[in-house]
């Protein structure tokens, strides 16, 4: 009865809000909504202009297709109940990790180095990693901000389940290897313990653990080489430019020769020459930064600011812990995704395979980034509640 | 404190926690903004020139070098399309052997051995010997140009297995005459990476090629062309098409070259024969009226087609680089008695007088001889150039050098025998379009002491130290005199270096360019030219661009009658002189060829032998000049080649004057 109570009990008031959501829910939404789309509208244009001139790609119709399927699912989850959703965070939570461990089998395939796909077959693909970040942002929520009667921050016993429940993912990830990924779920992790108002002897602790780590890798020599090539490189960019350091190189020659207003959509030289690798997905925003110069390129970014000062908006005004540490763990997520994406294309920082939410080309991130948009409105809606509520019962 | 309610949180820590989050969060956006305005506004323009860098590739586009022609339009050097393979250094450079695969595999197709291929593909440097490439390393590095079209097409389509090597089609150089005027023509190179203009092109250095550089090189065009991450070309930006090099015709006549180089040669091997030496040797045909030049043989020559395609270290060394007719220095003996007599003749002494050649002259305590000490009589100058005698001009010399002074010489001495060979072009280069000329050497009193103020130290060490390393005790004893002679007072001009000079001996030097050219100014009543072998420059089409006219730089100062004088003296040489015996059989009386032969000594070598003559005797029109080093007597040697070559020229013209009247010499 767990199960069915939720549903039966908690419908009457979703479908009450229904009608007020048009005038009380729609403004806040649109400046999650907006941003959101406005991004994801040009990640279109510039997915569309990075593949140009590539004979039968379809990539854009299929990068469309996947923001079309992530708007749906935005309005979804943003419709659904979050007390309710709660229900089934350990259910979810299984299936990111099912799925996870799926690639791992031989169901799994590499693509573009990494071990982190699994084909459907007739081009249908997708990366489980994107779908358990949702399920474990969910699942870290729910440990984190379900508080026993009396308790103001998660006790010790949830900070270590958290940890728990987060570790396992991240073991998953980094055996594919996929430490970029991997490192999002540390930061996500680290960023909800944080708001979720977690004594600061655990970041001391978290301080001291990573030293530690760092330290051991390092004295392990658990480093590979190519990632202390990528450190070098990011040093010295020029070291080895038609090696390592030819992608950092040539996504800082396509930005930098945009100049103040870029070379107008579709007419970016370096571009239209494919000469950044991985364009149209890792290296999206070196289109953006060429074709539209700092203009576009800081739309981009303070697009995603806005987003981003919107979900901590709602992280601060939600009434449940669940609701603020749920949205802090999505807004740690973009902006920690956003800030090492962007990075490394200016040559900030070192080389990562991470995707730029909304804009990178592709299925997976896509959806998940909408649909992690999504939440936010949930617990957006969910700040709504109770004044709704209230003007019910008034009435 | 309600948890649940939003007051809860504002109040409690969680409202810190997002704070900080919120100032991270916008940190991190304000930073990747900050970066977005370095990269772009400020430091924007460096990445646009680097964006242009490589997105741009600059394909260069060989001109084809112009032609180099005879007065009659045969071609001396000519160019031939042919496929050549070419490796880029900097490609194999980033191989991961460094190139060794690619080249061994290469080596392999071509049939060559891979050490070949290596060596001409690596850099020039002080401790590389050749073959190496002495050009830029961005350049494709010619490796192999004498490659068939089947290979050079194997190799083109198999990009993959040679990585880094081209083929294309190129003109190179041909020579239609072998080895004949091969240091005027002059040979090619890739221009020095010192260089900052050297473009990818071979460039002329030396020879014709070097000088008339600018004329036959055309201009590179250039194609720039966009590429695309992988070089894949996808359009085109510019393209400058290349000009061809324009055509040098010279006043060279091929078939007047090849009767010289044949007659220089067999002079060579005749006087080897003889038990000369014979090292090396010349033979120059000027046109007498306009210092044009219409054959230079070299001996010893080789062929310039040794320079296609690269050339080893051993062949390199082994090359005859140095043209003996423009560079080579001798004294000129007995020819030289041409300027004497003019400078006599000016000073005031009768042509026609009789003057009285014994077979010695005494100056200063040494007897000076004649040759072989001939006693001759009484004769008039005439006389004196036909039979070669010295102690006349001896004579003459040791009264002018007293009249000047003697050991304490006057202020301003007259030196007229100084003065009228300079009048003839001894002493300076000739200016003719060569690079690398020699100057001769006119000595007088001044040259003397400065040269004894240079070479002063040595032979004061030597005049005490003395010859030991010499075996022979006489002539060790006597250098050792000589030596303390020269310590002592080496700088002097005694009465005996007016005597050498007066016969062009001693520390006089000429080339043979610059007696045929003293010779010519005889020839022509006077006028001294700066000779030319370009005559003028054509572009490819036939239409003329500019003439080139040898300027005169000089009129010998001596009356015409005196010239003439000297000219009918020398008709007499081939007749009943000198060169008698080299004329024997000769046509004279129907083409009259005046001449002086000269037979100079030169220390510790054989004599060096000299013909120096002109024709017809009345009006000349050709000055040829024969010279052999260590080659004997001018009679036996140099006015045997001579004859020869005026054979070729009397054959030449006298055929041509029957079927086609006109077409005689090219213009002028």
């Amino acid at each position: 009865m767990t199960t069915l109570g939720p549903l039966s009990v908690r419908l009457p008031p979703a479908r009450a809000t229904r009608r007020r959501a048009s005038a009380g829910v729609a403004l806040p939404a649109l400046g999650l909504v907006l941003p959101a789309a406005a991004l994801s509208a040009i990640g279109l244009l510039l997915v569309w202009s990075a593949t140009r001139g590539r004979p039968g790609s379809t990539l854009p119709e299929r990068q469309a297709i996947s923001v079309g399927i992530g708007f749906a699912l935005m309005w979804a989850v943003s419709r659904i109940d979050l007390r309710l959703l709660r229900a089934y965070v350990p259910l979810l939570y299984l299936l990111g990790l099912a799925g996870l461990v799926a690639v791992l089998t031989p169901l799994g395939r590499t693509i573009n180095g990494s071990h982190a796909w699994i084909v459907l077959g007739n081009g249908l693909q997708f990366q489980p990693s994107e779908f358990a970040k949702a399920a474990t942002l969910l699942a870290l929520a729910t440990i984190l901000g379900e508080l026993r009667d009396g308790e103001r921050r998660p006790g010790a016993g949830a900070v270590l389940l958290a940890l728990g429940v987060a570790a396992v993912p991240v073991g998953l990830i980094a055996l594919q290897p996929d430490h970029g990924t991997a490192l999002v779920f540390l930061v996500l992790t680290f960023g909800m313990i944080a708001v979720s108002g977690a004594p600061k002897r655990w970041f001391a602790a978290f301080a001291a653990a990573g030293a530690a780590g760092v330290l051991l890798v390092w004295r392990l020599d658990l480093i590979r080489p190519y990632q202390l090539q990528r450190l070098m490189v990011l040093a010295d960019p020029d070291a080895d430019p038609m090696g390592v350091g030819y992608n950092a190189t040539q996504a800082r020659i396509a930005i930098g020769s945009g100049g103040l207003l870029g070379k107008g959509l579709f007419h970016g030289e370096q571009t239209a020459g494919h000469f950044v690798p991985e364009q149209h997905t890792d290296f999206i925003f070196t289109v953006a930064g060429e074709e539209l110069g700092f203009l576009g390129g800081a739309c981009v970014i303070l697009l995603m600011l806005a987003l981003l000062w919107r979900g901590l908006w709602i992280a601060a005004r939600s009434p449940s812990p669940f609701g603020t540490v749920l949205a802090g763990g999505v807004v740690c997520w973009l902006a920690f995704q956003t800030f090492v994406n962007v990075g490394m294309t200016m040559g900030l920082l070192p080389i990562a395979g991470l995707p730029l939410p909304f804009v990178s080309y592709g299925g997976s991130a896509t959806i998940s980034s909408l649909a992690a948009v999504g939440l936010l409105a949930a617990v957006n809606r969910r700040t709504r509640t109770p004044r709704i509520r209230q003007s019910r019962r008034s009435a | 404190m309600r948890s649940g309610a939003p007051g809860g949180i504002r109040g409690n820590a969680n409202r810190g926690r997002l704070t900080v989050v919120f100032v991270v969060v916008t940190t991190l956006m304000l930073t990747l903004l900050g970066r977005l305005w370095y990269l772009q506004v400020v430091t924007g323009s460096s990445y646009s020139r680097a964006a242009t860098e490589s997105r741009v590739r600059s394909v260069v586009l060989p001109p084809v070098r112009g032609q180099i022609l005879d007065v009659r339009g045969r071609p001396l050097v000519a160019n031939e399309t042919r496929p050549q393979v070419s490796v880029d250094y900097m490609a194999l450079l980033h191989q991961p052997d460094g190139g060794t695969d690619v080249l061994t595999r290469l080596a392999r197709a071509l049939g060559r051995p891979y050490q070949e291929l290596a060596d001409r593909a690596r850099l020039c440097g002080r401790d590389v010997p050749r073959p190496c490439w002495p050009g830029s390393p961005y350049q494709p590095i010619v490796v192999a140009d004498d490659v068939s079209v089947r290979t050079a097409l194997w190799i083109a389509e198999r990009q993959n297995e040679f990585p880094g090597v081209s083929t294309a089609l190129r003109p190179v150089r041909t020579y239609p005459l072998g080895p004949a005027a091969a240091h005027v023509l002059g040979y090619l190179q890739p221009p020095s990476p010192d260089d900052p203009e050297g473009g990818p092109e071979l460039i002329g250095r030396d020879g014709l090629e070097a000088r008339y550089d600018r004329d036959l090189a055309g201009r590179t065009g250039i194609r720039e062309v966009a590429v695309d991450s992988t070089g894949k070309v996808t359009g085109l930006i510019r393209e400058e098409a290349a000009v061809p090099g324009e055509t040098l015709v010279t006043s060279i006549d091929a078939r007047v070259q090849e009767v010289a180089e044949r007659a220089l040669a067999r002079a060579v091997t005749g006087a080897r024969r003889r038990g000369e030496p014979a090292d090396s040797g010349a033979a120059v045909v000027l046109e007498a009226r306009t210092g044009r030049v219409t054959a230079i043989a070299d001996y010893p020559s080789y062929d310039p087609g040794v320079w296609t395609g690269g050339i080893s270290q051993r062949a390199y060394e082994d090359l005859p680089l140095i043209s003996a007719a423009v560079q080579g220095q001798w004294a000129p003996g007995s020819t030289w008695k041409v300027t004497s007599t003019a400078a006599a003749a000016k000073a005031g002494y009768g042509l026609r007088d009789s003057y009285d050649c014994p077979g010695g002259y005494k100056i200063g305590g040494r007897v000076f001889h004649n040759f072989e000490s001939a006693e001759l009589g009484r004769m008039d100058m005439r006389r004196a150039l036909v039979v070669s005698c010295d102690t006349i001009f001896y004579r003459f010399a040791e009264r002018m050098w007293k009249r000047d002074g003697g050991l304490t010489p006057v202020k301003r001495p007259k030196d007229p025998m100084q003065k009228m060979a300079k009048e003839f072009g001894f002493g300076t280069p000739t200016g003719i379009d060569l690079p690398h000329e020699a100057a001769g050497r006119v000595p007088d009193r001044a040259w003397k002491k400065a040269n004894w103020e240079r070479t002063r130290a040595d032979a004061c060490r030597r005049a005490k130290s003395g010859y030991p390393e010499e075996s022979n005790r006489g002539r060790a004893a006597y250098l050792k005199a000589l030596a303390a002679d020269n310590c002592r007072s080496g700088g002097v001009w005694w009465a005996g270096d007016a005597a050498n000079f007066s016969i062009g001996q001693g520390d006089v030097l000429v080339t043979p360019l610059q007696l045929a050219r003293g010779y010519a100014a005889l020839a022509n009543g006077g006028t001294v030219f700066s000779p030319r072998i370009g005559k003028r420059i054509e572009r490819p089409d036939g239409t003329v661009v500019r003439t080139i006219a040898p300027p005169v730089v000089g009129r010998i100062d001596v009356s015409r009658k005196t010239l003439r004088f000297i000219r009918d003296s020398l008709a007499g040489v081939p007749r009943e002189g000198t060169a008698a015996a080299a004329f024997a059989g000769f046509p004279l009386k129907r083409f009259p060829v005046a001449g002086k032969t000269g037979t100079a000594e030169a220390y510790g070598r054989q004599d060096t032998s000299w013909f120096a003559s002109f024709a017809p005797a009345k009006d000349p029109r050709y000055v040829v000049v024969v010279v052999v080093s260590q080659g004997g007597t001018g009679g036996t040697t140099a006015a045997p080649a001579a004859r020869e070559i005026w054979e070729g020229i009397d054959a030449l013209t006298h055929h041509k004057k029957h079927p086609k009247k006109h077409k005689k010499g090219g213009g002028r």
